[in-house]
């Protein structure tokens, strides 16, 4: 039977059917990528370091339900942590990134035995307070962080001894890619472990949860912290491969911009993460290098478009097509 | 005399500062079939909430097996041996059945365990809670709080607006859960003649107290009485 002939709910099935399918295809793009653009090496690090911090969202929002804008005091943690440790301790970047990750998850535990017993507005104004707290500290804190002019004097060791870190940005590009893919395989693994699906129950009514007997508050608490680990190795890499740390890491614009990126691709999916952050990066420099002074318009009558049209986001649009053409081809009873 | 597993006593409860339970004292032996019945708004499934830990305890006390459960979280009552089956049988929309059951799976519960109890879940554990129809997701309901591994099964209105044939298919289940004392199950039902004929004893709730406590038997054999307190004596039996 030549490929023309096997009808194309066939291809689907076999092609669902292959383990891991969608990762496959989106490594296959970054190493293709690689080639394509080896002048934009530092645009495609940067996108897979806030891939990695979208995809900690999406553990905490698009999984938990815990409505956060307060996401960057997690991520800005793991990168002061880990530029400190860079700086005053060691440079290795491996140590580096478990410096981070472990800051990440320790304001995420503290702040979160607080932010977990509130909701709604309160939890979304906590949040943001928390990381104005974070910012006004570092700001403070002059000497150790540089204050407004960033922390500066970070020079990586080679990674794993090994690969240097270089102008172009190759190894920058690999050793990111590598963090994500072991990032988004731990993360895979929590979504799919009892926690995983307490929290999805959870995100479903928490009064449910609690009536059938489920820890909720040391849940959300539990996958927080796991979330503010995420978020602290992606403000670690980022201070790795930038050798910079300033305030911006605890800007409102990372959280709302993160949030949005979540909702392009779709909450609730770890490709979905991955994805809104590839749209809305590349729209975002395309757009950009357009028209520098108006480029907010069209990434918001994108955001306004998806809300609309595909409220599931990017990965909604095959199933809302589906509908439109009333060939739906979901197996119900 | 069979040892006593759950107590309660001079109960008063409700939501915020209302009282719906009012003095309320019963006491269940290890693997008891209870009957609770009522007229809506009784107080019925105030009382299982209560034991849940979902309701404010205004004053009274709460013991299992002998421990002062009172000021217990539900998750720890839960942990305790408490299972509660909602009325509104709480089906998570974004999980499959199996997801469903795997989400408070703990201690040596087993998926074929529910499976066996209700082989329909089984067919659709790669549905989705919600596809599901209103018989079967009662059955994902009772299921699900058996994989908490639950002494004491609690019952919340579990036939309501059930075809027949499955509420036969339920009541057999019942029958397999509370069969050889394994399990003790207290049923709170508005089918008084379902309940009944499960159950060894049972219990009427007026206005937040108990009117009537003794045989189950006694209860279907005596119409007047349930007509008198729950107005479906000679309708339903």
């Amino acid at each position: 039977m030549s490929v023309q002939e096997i009808p194309l709910t066939t291809i689907r099935t076999r092609i669902r059917g292959v383990p891991l399918m969608p990762e496959a295809v989106m490594l296959a793009l970054a190493v293709i990528a690689y080639f394509l653009f080896p002048y934009d090496l530092a645009l495609l690090t940067r996108i897979m370091v806030m891939m990695l911090f979208v995809l900690s969202l999406d553990l905490v929002l698009g999984y938990a339900g815990i409505a956060t804008l307060g996401h960057a005091a997690l991520y800005g943690t793991g990168a002061y942590a880990a530029g400190l440790f860079a700086v005053h301790v060691s440079a290795d970047p491996v140590t580096g990134l478990v410096v981070g990750a472990a800051a990440g998850a320790a304001l995420a535990l503290v702040s979160g035995l607080l932010l977990m017993r509130a909701h709604g507005l309160t939890l979304l104004m906590l949040s943001i307070a928390v990381t104005l707290i974070c910012q006004e500290i570092a700001n403070k804190a002059r000497d150790l962080t540089g204050g407004a002019d960033g922390l500066r004097g970070i020079r990586m060791e080679p990674v794993l001894g090994l690969f240097k870190f270089d102008f172009v940005g190759r190894t920058g590009f690999w050793y990111a890619l590598a963090v994500l893919c072991v990032c988004y395989a731990v993360l895979k693994v929590v979504t799919l472990s009892p926690i995983g699906l307490s929290v999805r129950g959870i995100k479903d009514s928490a009064a449910r949860m609690v009536a059938i007997g489920s820890p909720v508050y040391r849940r959300l608490v539990t996958i927080y912290t796991i979330g503010g680990a995420v978020a602290g190795v992606a403000g670690a890499l980022a201070a790795q491969v930038t050798q910079l740390v300033s305030l911006e890491v605890y800007a409102f614009n990372l959280s709302a911009e993160a949030l949005i990126m979540l909702i392009l691709g779709g909450a609730g999916r770890l490709h979905g993460a991955i994805i809104g952050t590839l749209i809305f990066m590349v729209v975002h420099h395309i757009a950009a290098s357009v028209d520098p002074f108006n480029w907010l318009f069209i990434i918001g009558a994108l955001v306004l478009g998806i809300v609309f049209f595909v409220p599931a986001g990017m990965l909604g649009i095959p199933a809302a097509l589906r509908n439109l053409t009333g060939r739906n081809g979901d197996a119900r009873p | 005399m069979s040892e006593t597993v759950l107590a309660l006593e001079n109960v008063t409860a409700g939501y915020g500062q209302t009282h719906v339970l009012r003095e309320l004292s019963l006491s269940i032996s290890r693997g008891e079939r209870l009957a609770v019945i009522g007229r809506n708004g009784a107080g019925k499934t105030t009382m299982l909430a209560t034991i849940m830990g979902l309701t404010r305890l205004h004053s009274g006390r709460i013991t299992l097996a002998g421990t002062d459960i009172s000021r217990h979280s539900p998750h720890r009552r839960s942990m305790l041996g408490l299972g509660l089956v909602p009325q509104t049988r709480d089906i998570f929309p974004s999980l499959t059945v199996e997801e469903n059951l795997t989400v408070v799976m703990r201690g040596d519960a087993s998926l074929e365990e529910a499976y066996a109890l209700f082989p329909r879940l089984k067919e659709r554990r790669r549905n989705g809670g919600t596809q599901l129809s209103g018989g079967e997701q009662q059955m994902l309901s009772i299921a699900r709080t058996l994989m908490t591994e639950p002494g004491i099964v609690l019952l919340d209105e579990p036939l309501e607006g059930l075809a027949p044939v499955i509420c036969e298919q339920l009541m057999h289940a019942f029958e397999q859960l509370a069969a050889d004392g394994r399990r003790t199950v207290m049923l709170v039902e508005q089918h008084a003649s379902a309940a009944l004929a499960f159950a060894t004893r049972a219990v009427v709730i007026t206005n937040g107290t108990i009117v009537y406590d003794g045989s189950a038997t006694a209860l279907r054999q005596q119409p007047e009485l349930l007509e008198r307190h729950i107005g479906v004596g000679r309708t339903t039996n």
